[in-house]
């Protein structure tokens, strides 16, 4: 009997000419919790992919519990005993939990659905899990899928947990349940991987961290004997900053008034309820909650794209104060206000796809110049000034922005809406998805805005960043803000029990 | 009472077609394929069982009713699912987009059939028409006790047998779907391919398996109209039309099987109004009932929105893994 659950040698993958695993070594050992750490394209899902059988190796070797294994398909990989939680879980939404579990699973032609629930309800006991197995997916809240999905893989046996940022969702008293659980399955003997961008949850759970660097493992250290600064070196190769700047800038004065909002979406259900708030001028207003808790919906509503069932949205400058309930984006935009949104779909709502960079920054205002046709020249500007500015990597500004990697995504769109000049900046999850480094290039951009006196709404999930960033924060849950708090004076507790604070209204929204 | 069993009776017979197309297109639409051919594989299935029926007179040395039933029934089944492979080899393996091939197999599957048909009826002299016996095999039943039955055996028991067979299918599909593994696995690829990808369930195998399934299914409703609403005469064009209905109605039965008895009923019932209910009104109006009723229903239905009673999410797109 060999202690390692999980051994790779000298893996390497490549997707055409992309080296995304090159001679990866790495362990895991039975029974511990092994931390994967790296940045965005550094080639851990990759990795992980490989074990989960989505991928197959180029070349090297994968030992599972000291024997060679070949893992060509997902049901290879559940016979090692390996199993993977996916970030984007994989649940057929109009299944029960119980559904879900036994799919693509042998046995008799029918499903005994007795029997079955019984054996969920003991896996869950074990571990302290809570779960219903009657209920159907759509109706539960996004820890309790999560549930579901370890419960899917705990059912067919696995020994080996790979879990791909599984706390992204997750409020901090929710992880912190869910890191017991971890607890438990650890002593059970389990072997668990886990990927995760937040280094404090690194240091709080794991034994081990294999730290990858563009398809390389650079190392791998003890946890005990590692710090957040350590493993933010030892992941981007250099020695970086990880305090978040919160310059201290005069306020200019009181730039958008909400009153009473409320809004439904087309099943009746109410989406926003009774919000109010007033934005200043020079400061960077947070707002956190977790997701589906309304956070869209205000930011579509402040932009005119939701539909407002009552209350008022003044926007205000100098003198001007005009409320912009019932006008269209366009409409908003012809009464000379200058509001931006960066969107938290951002190649979905934020910009076309399809388009290069040189059309994606005409959209904003094609409809300003004179005659039959467009002007080119401008945009083209506009385009070649920001790839110089903000460091875009792109073969040129006439490539479709699907090219671009999603942090240089995020640099084009944000960089179109501070080019036009705004006095309020609505960004939603304007970091989701991007490695460390992307992430405090936006947060400069945004602190920079600030400094000229813009009015920004930022809209985040991770604590840590938005209470070192923001001067107040938001906290909403089931559509309504439930509290207002000073970042420097709070707990993340204390908002992680604002973020639950309506637990009953809350799990009909989060369904949809 | 009379005029309301003889209603019933016509809207029964009037209805079944439209029970397999309903059928053969529920169980396409739970893998996920939204095969808008219904109208092709139907008029598909609708000449090659004619032709396989005269296909075994012509080889036989004295004709069985049974036994030309039994071609005619697998005949239609096989060409049906023909085009149904042809639309999954395009959609599945290919990856074209679902709504144009589909479209694509109801232009190509009735023309095929008003080709083939006209080539059969000039090889038996102008005219292809099966023999009286292998008629006999798809006129209504005649059950011993249960037929004779007051006002229940007329209802009932006094169909031809594919009626009961159609039923019969609708019960199977309403259990396999509801009980079983493999039905549970299947409707798993319908609604998230990647879900099912993971769970280790072949999602292509399962794609083409329902979808020429269903493809046969509709065959078998073609036949239906060649063999009994024509009484085994060809009749060029004679689907017309029913294939379309029967897309509509998967939605109006909320992809529901067992409930699909009932749309068919209903449908049925409204395509028959004319000669069982006079009001007096011209003849067109009789005839535009169905169609109009399908638009009613395609509205109503798309008001109505719920996660349990609606398509398969994944329906119409195409899977693929390695897409992102």
């Amino acid at each position: 009997m060999t202690e390692n659950a999980i051994e790779l040698v000298n893996i390497t993958k490549t997707f055409g000419d992309v080296v995304a695993n090159d001679c990866v070594n790495l362990t895991v050992k039975k029974g511990e919790i092994l931390a994967l750490l790296g940045e965005n394209g550094s080639g851990k899902t990759t990795l992980v992919n490989m074990l989960s059988g989505i991928y197959f190796p180029d070349s090297g070797e994968i030992f599972v519990n000291g024997e060679r294994a070949v893992i060509r398909s997902p049901i290879d990989a559940f016979s090692y005993g390996i199993g993977m939680v996916h970030q984007h879980l994989k649940l057929v939404d109009v299944f029960t939990a119980a559904e879900n579990v036994v799919l693509g699973l042998k046995g008799g032609v029918c499903i005994d659905r007795k029997k079955l629930a019984v054996k969920i309800r003991e896996i869950a006991e074990k571990y302290g899990f809570e779960i219903d197995p009657k209920k159907k997916i759509y109706d539960m809240a996004i820890s309790e899928k999560q549930t579901v999905e370890i419960i899917k893989v705990l059912y067919r046996g696995a020994n080996i947990l790979i879990l791909d940022e599984p706390t992204a969702v997750l409020t901090p008293q929710e992880t912190e349940k869910f890191f017991d659980v971890l607890r438990k399955m650890k002593e059970d003997g389990k072997s668990i991987i886990i990927i995760t961008h937040k280094l404090n949850e690194v240091l709080a759970i794991s034994d081990r961290v294999a730290i990858l660097r563009k398809g390389r493992s650079v190392g791998v250290v003890e946890t005990r004997t590692a710090t957040a600064q350590s493993l933010t070196e030892a992941m981007v190769g250099r020695s970086v900053s990880l305090s978040i700047e919160r310059p201290e800038v005069p306020l200019t004065g009181d730039r958008l008034t909400v009153q009473e909002l409320n809004c439904v979406d087309h099943e009746g259900v109410r989406v926003l309820k009774d919000v109010s708030f007033v934005l200043h001028g020079g400061e960077i207003l947070g707002v956190a909650g977790v997701a589906g808790s309304g956070q869209r919906e205000l930011c579509e509503a402040l932009s005119g794209l939701q539909p407002i069932k009552s209350g008022h949205i003044y926007h205000n400058d100098g003198d001007f104060s005009e409320d912009i309930v019932g006008k269209s984006p366009f409409d908003i935009a012809r009464m000379g206000i200058r509001s931006a949104f960066v969107p938290e779909d951002r190649l979905g709502m934020g910009l076309v796809a399809g388009m290069s960079m040189v059309d994606n920054m005409m959209l904003k205002n094609y409809h300003e110049s004179k005659g039959l046709f467009v002007d080119r020249k401008k945009p083209r500007m506009v385009a070649d000034e920001l790839i110089k500015r903000l460091g875009i990597v792109t073969p040129n500004a006439s490539t479709p922005v699907r090219r671009l990697s999603g942090g240089n995504v995020q640099k084009v769109l944000l960089g179109r809406e501070i080019n036009s000049n705004p006095s309020v900046l609505i960004a939603a999850y304007p970091v989701r998805g991007l490695d460390i480094n992307s992430s405090y290039m936006i947060y400069d951009l945004l602190n920079e805005q600030k400094k000229k006196g813009v009015a920004v709404l930022y809209v985040g999930e991770d604590l840590d960043v938005l209470m070192q960033l923001c001067d107040r924060i938001i906290v909403m849950c089931g559509g309504a803000i439930t509290g207002v708090v000073d970042p420097r004076a709070v707990t993340k507790e204390k908002i992680g029990e604002l973020m639950m604070r309506h637990e009953n209204d809350r799990s009909e929204e989060v369904a949809g | 009472m009379d005029s309301v069993i003889n209603l019933v009776n016509a809207a029964v017979l009037a209805g079944t077609p439209l029970l397999f197309g309903t059928l053969g297109e529920i169980l396409t639409e739970k893998s996920g394929n939204l095969n808008l051919g219904v109208e092709g594989m139907m008029f598909m299935g609708a000449v090659s069982g004619l032709w396989a029926a005269v296909f075994y007179e012509s080889i036989a040395a004295t004709v069985s009713g049974v036994l030309a039933a039994i071609f005619a029934v697998i005949g239609s089944f096989l060409f049906g699912a023909l085009g149904a492979l042809i639309y999954s080899f395009l959609t599945v393996t290919l990856r074209a987009n679902q709504n144009v091939t589909g479209l694509t197999l109801t232009i190509f599957g009735t023309g095929i059939a008003n080709f083939l048909g006209e080539i059969l009826a000039q090889n038996m002299g102008g005219y292809a028409r099966v023999t009286t016996v292998t008629q006999g095999a798809f006129a209504n039943l005649n059950i011993p006790g249960l037929s004779d039955l007051p006002v229940v055996g007329k209802l009932l028991f006094s169909y031809n047998f594919v009626v009961y067979l159609g039923i019969v299918i609708a019960l199977v599909m309403w259990w396999f779907f509801k009980k079983t593994r493999v039905g549970l696995n299947l409707r798993a690829v319908g609604e998230s391919p990647a879900t099912a990808d993971s769970a280790g369930i072949n999602v292509t195998l399962y794609k083409y398996l329902a979808t020429c399934i269903g493809g046969g299914i509709c065959g078998i409703g073609g036949m239906y109209v060649s063999m009994v609403t024509t009484n085994g005469v060809w009749v060029y064009n004679c689907v017309s039309g029913l294939g379309w209905i029967a897309v509509a109605l998967v939605i109006f039965v909320a992809w529901k099987p067992a409930l699909g008895i009932l749309g068919a009923l209903v449908f049925g019932g409204l395509s028959v109004l004319r000669m069982y209910v006079p009001l007096g009104i011209p003849m067109e109006i009789y005839e535009m009932v169905p169609y109009v009723a399908t638009v009613i229903v395609l509205i109503v239905t798309s008001i109505r929105q719920s996660k349990e009673n609606s398509q398969p999410k994944s329906c119409g797109l195409n899977y693929f893994r390695e897409e992102r």
